[in-house]
């Protein structure tokens, strides 16, 4: 058992063009640590200073992370993380 | 070039009308690769501004899930502006994610003075933003896709 990871369109880069990857960790920012040694530079386009990037949304399951814990939601085996850039602008 | 329906084109006036002054935004989601626009779905400005937007997070997570389920991904993505002109500002630009989108600005403001394609009484643009690169684009009105 892993989770699994959701990557758009826009980071695939990172992940050689993968839809999905997986990783594990007790936190989100842990699972974003694993993935970043896997895929380095991942973590640069996901978290800014001590939080996660304002234009970036992360989802655990169903929930907006912002709304949970930031980096610090838990996570478990069998969770399913989503990544979406925020459609933003002025 | 951008090719959209008539009757799509009408569905954007008509939310950025019922939403001004406030900025209005969402999307039209199509069969992936096709650049053809054909499911409108209006999204809610979660910053209710009159000078920003921002899709509901969760709202979006809803809606981009259906697009994958479906095989579509977002050929428009629109938003107005309430007393500028139709064209993307800086912050539109450098948050723009989504290469393959036609990016479409309309304009609710009063002083309207184009030569672009006006709606209603609205202002209608659209563009490619691409690694912070603006190129406006034509738009093409058809009653439907051939």
């Amino acid at each position: 058992m892993a989770i699994e990871v959701r990557i758009p369109t826009i980071l695939r880069t990172y992940t050689d063009g993968a839809k999905a990857v997986e990783g594990k960790g007790g936190t989100l920012d842990e699972l974003i640590g694993d993935l970043d040694a896997r895929h380095p530079g991942l973590r640069d386009r996901l978290v800014e200073g001590e939080g996660l990037r304002r234009f970036v949304n992360v989802y655990l399951n169903d929930e907006d992370v912002r709304f949970l814990g930031g980096l610090s939601t838990p996570v478990a085996d069998g969770d399913t993380v989503t990544v979406l850039p925020a459609v933003a602008g002025g | 070039m951008l090719t959209i329906t008539r009757d799509l084109v009408d569905r954007i006036i008509a939310h950025a009308r019922a939403d001004h002054p406030d900025e209005a935004c969402g999307v039209i989601a199509g069969p992936a690769g096709s650049d053809r626009p054909t499911r409108f779905v209006a999204m809610t400005n979660a910053e209710r501004s009159p000078t920003f937007y921002r899709f509901d997070s969760i709202e979006q997570l809803k809606v981009w899930r259906e697009m994958d389920d479906r095989d579509e991904e977002p050929v428009v993505i629109y938003h107005s502006h309430t007393s500028t002109e139709a064209y993307p500002s800086r912050t539109d630009i450098s948050y723009a994610m989504e290469p393959q989108a036609h990016y479409v600005l309309v304009s609710t403001r009063e002083d309207l003075e184009t030569d672009r394609l006006v709606v209603d009484g609205v202002e209608f643009r659209s563009y490619r933003i691409l690694d912070g690169e603006v190129t406006e684009e034509e738009v093409r009105v058809v009653e439907s896709y051939a």
